[in-house]
């Protein structure tokens, strides 16, 4: 596997959207939207509630597909992978969901095993092994025999990160890590997100719109907003960018390009009639 | 006029989604059976589960029987009939519907829930994520559990109740024992009781496909797990009797 | 997942509980007669004009015992007549071969059934051995057209006094 910036140009990005256009129920999410996720980097997807970001991921992992545009994964087209196929690629990947999205019947440790138990035919005592390693890891070592109702938020989520992190993915997605979290928590995700991506040399892609929670791990940012990208480099240089919708989205302003009210008829005749 | 043309369209599109889901589970049946003991649970769930309001209700329902058609055959002075007439309709009717129904309440929620939770907090989707097919994993052992479980409860609960008729009718009313089982014997077949247990493996497979498939198919919200839980106990009761029509005309 | 030692312990019981009361219901209640059949026994024929509605499957008795089942029934088109093969239980083989078949109705609106009355002969039938003397069924149609007919006949024997 290539690793950094690599002889060959082709797989130096791990996830590529090309000029993608995706609609559902006559509403369009995206219309011509174009990025690329480099290899050994933490990308950050942002932008206002409902630009689709979770839509973008879903396209991702092949669960949707495009309505025109290509979604790339390591050089191969998903949308038109077989199943098996699609099976396989998935394999490579690991997904964290917003609510960890735990298996409510299994142990702590049982779900971290799942992968493994499900997709090799580990001994015991290696997948033993594995788990723990996974566990201590995210520093949930001792929580092994929990049931997820056990655990709070913040845990829950940490067991699914390590969940997708037991079969050593190349790609690894969050959906919304820090939503709801304590600051405490959001500090060791933060810290994890780093450290996993770093010792393990993998990908991280990140969606999320925690401006400044992002903004400490994030090695290149997006904002998304109606359905293509408007903005895109690092934290900082977002941080400095003039143009109106990223000023108003990295600063929290309310109103702007993102309008405050929802479309309404005139106020004051409104009121009067 | 036009609504009803649509929704007829879409009572026979659901039809066809659910025949769909059949298939599907159905090519995952081989491969769910390997998986033992994920089966052996479910067959825990749906049946074993069951077993203490199917004994109680097959119970009550003998012995009701016992009496209602005590009082009956009594009035036609052919009160040694009531072995008959009563193992009769519990083998070929009651027993199976209304277990079936029973079973619609008691396992068939139960699975509707559980798969709708699973939907509605993401387990399912993670699932396919980590490339691990949802219907071989959960939806076809649970399936497979429910169609097991179902002719098992059936054969328990007209045991059960013909017991419960010899308890009212010997024992509280005066039947003679000997009468009571001979001319049982003398009038019941084997089909009798075959046609029970067809009728059991029938319901058991209409009752556990629509409870995985509202499961499955649910909203995922709290809303949509109840609606789900709702239409299974609804959907399950309608094509219980229906079907069971449509068998009673074919093997009589 | 977890107590699944407990789980399939009774899982096992469950299933088979289950199948104790199909066992229990087939053989206690059922009159599917394991003595009779498949442990040997003969087969005797008879050739009815009419069987009414005999089945296959209906009890052969003898003073009211039932000593065999009817194995088949079939259309002769040579002869024109119902022919019935009886399977006989081994352990009666010394029926006279001049006894008779019937067809007999059990009770007033039973299943109808063979009752054989034992005859003279001091030869037993032998396996394939053919009833001689046979009753039909009785015809409902049959008996009202007896009916009618022996009124007419008494109708003109009244008729043909009074002259």
């Amino acid at each position: 596997m290539q690793k950094g910036p690599s002889s060959n140009p082709m797989t130096d990005n791990l996830v590529e959207i090309r000029d993608v256009y995706y609609s559902v129920g006559g509403r369009d999410i995206f219309k011509g939207l174009t990025l690329t996720v480099p290899r050994g980097k933490i990308t950050a997807i942002m932008g206002p509630s409902g630009t689709g970001k979770t839509t973008l991921l879903r396209l991702i992992t092949g669960q949707i597909q495009p309505t025109s545009g290509q979604v790339l994964v390591d050089g191969k087209e998903v949308s038109k992978l077989s199943r098996r196929d699609l099976y396989a690629l998935r394999q490579r990947l690991g997904m964290l969901f917003q609510n960890g999205a735990l298996l409510t019947d299994m142990t702590v440790f049982e779900n971290v095993a799942f992968p493994l138990r499900e997709h090799t035919d580990l001994p015991e005592e290696l997948i033993n092994h594995l788990v723990l390693t996974k566990l201590q890891t995210v520093g949930l070592r001792g929580a092994a025999k929990l049931m997820p109702h056990e655990l709070s938020g913040g845990m829950a989520r940490r067991v699914a990160l390590a969940r997708a992190m037991v079969r050593d993915p190349e790609l690894l997605i969050y959906d919304e890590p820090f939503a709801g979290l304590d600051p405490i928590s959001m500090g060791v995700v933060l810290r994890l997100l780093r450290k996993v991506n770093d010792a393990l040399g993998i990908t991280s892609m990140v969606v999320s719109h925690d401006v400044d929670e992002i903004a400490q791990v994030a090695d290149i940012s997006y904002i998304l907003s109606g359905g293509k990208v408007v903005a895109s480099g690092s934290p900082q240089a977002l941080k400095a960018d003039q143009s109106e919708l990223v000023k108003q989205f990295m600063n929290g302003l309310p109103d702007g390009p993102v309008p405050f009210h929802y479309p309404a008829a005139d106020y004051h005749s409104q009121l009067l009639s | 006029m036009r609504d009803f043309v649509s929704g007829l369209s879409s009572i026979v599109a659901n039809i066809g989604a659910v025949a769909l889901f059949l298939f599907r589970i159905l090519g995952q049946v081989p491969q769910a059976l390997l998986r033992f003991r994920l089966v052996v649970h479910q067959v825990h769930n749906a049946g074993a589960l069951s077993l203490v309001i199917v004994m109680t209700c097959g119970l009550f329902v003998g012995m009701v029987l016992g009496l209602q058609g005590y009082d009956l055959l009594q009035r036609f002075g052919s009160e040694s009939s009531l072995g008959t007439g009563a193992a009769l309709a519990l083998a070929k009717e009651l027993g199976p519907v209304i277990t079936a129904l029973l079973f619609a309440g008691r396992a068939g929620t139960s699975l509707a829930s559980e798969i709708g939770l699973m939907r509605a907090t993401d387990q399912l989707v993670a699932m396919e994520i980590m490339a691990v097919d949802p219907f071989r994993r959960v939806v076809a052992p649970r399936f497979i559990g429910g169609v097991i479980a179902m002719p098992l409860l059936t054969m328990i609960f007209i045991a059960i109740g013909i017991f419960g008729v010899q308890l009212i009718g010997v024992q509280q009313l005066g039947v003679d024992q000997g009468t009571f089982w001979s001319q049982m014997r003398g009038s019941v077949d084997v089909d009798d009781i075959m046609q029970g247990l067809i009728k059991g493996v029938v319901f058991g497979i209409a009752c556990s496909l629509i409870a995985v498939y509202e499961g499955y198919t649910a909203e995922p919200t709290a809303e949509g797990v109840g609606r789900a839980t709702t239409r299974t106990v609804v959907n399950s009761a309608v094509l219980i009797l229906i079907l069971d029509y449509m068998i009673t005309a074919v093997m009589l | 997942m977890q107590q699944t030692r407990a789980t399939e312990i009774v899982t096992g019981a469950f299933v088979l509980f289950g199948f104790a009361a199909l066992f229990f219901l087939v053989t206690q209640i059922t009159n599917k007669d394991f003595s009779v059949s498949n442990n040997g026994g003969y087969q005797l024929v008879a050739n009815f004009e009419n069987i009414g509605s005999l089945k296959v499957g209906a009890p052969v008795s003898m003073s009211g015992v039932t000593v065999g089942r009817v194995e088949s029934i079939a259309y002769d088109q040579d002869a024109y007549k119902a022919v019935v093969r009886m399977h006989i239980s081994s352990q009666y083989n010394r029926i006279p071969d001049d006894s008779d078949a019937s067809i007999m109705t059990a009770g007033l609106l039973g299943g109808q059934y063979i009752g054989v009355t034992a005859g003279g002969s001091d030869k037993y039938f032998k396996d394939g051995g053919k009833f001689a003397v046979v009753q039909d069924a009785l015809v409902l149609e049959n008996l009202i057209n007896q009916l009618v007919a022996s009124f007419a006949g008494k109708k003109s024997d009244s008729a043909e006094e009074s002259k």
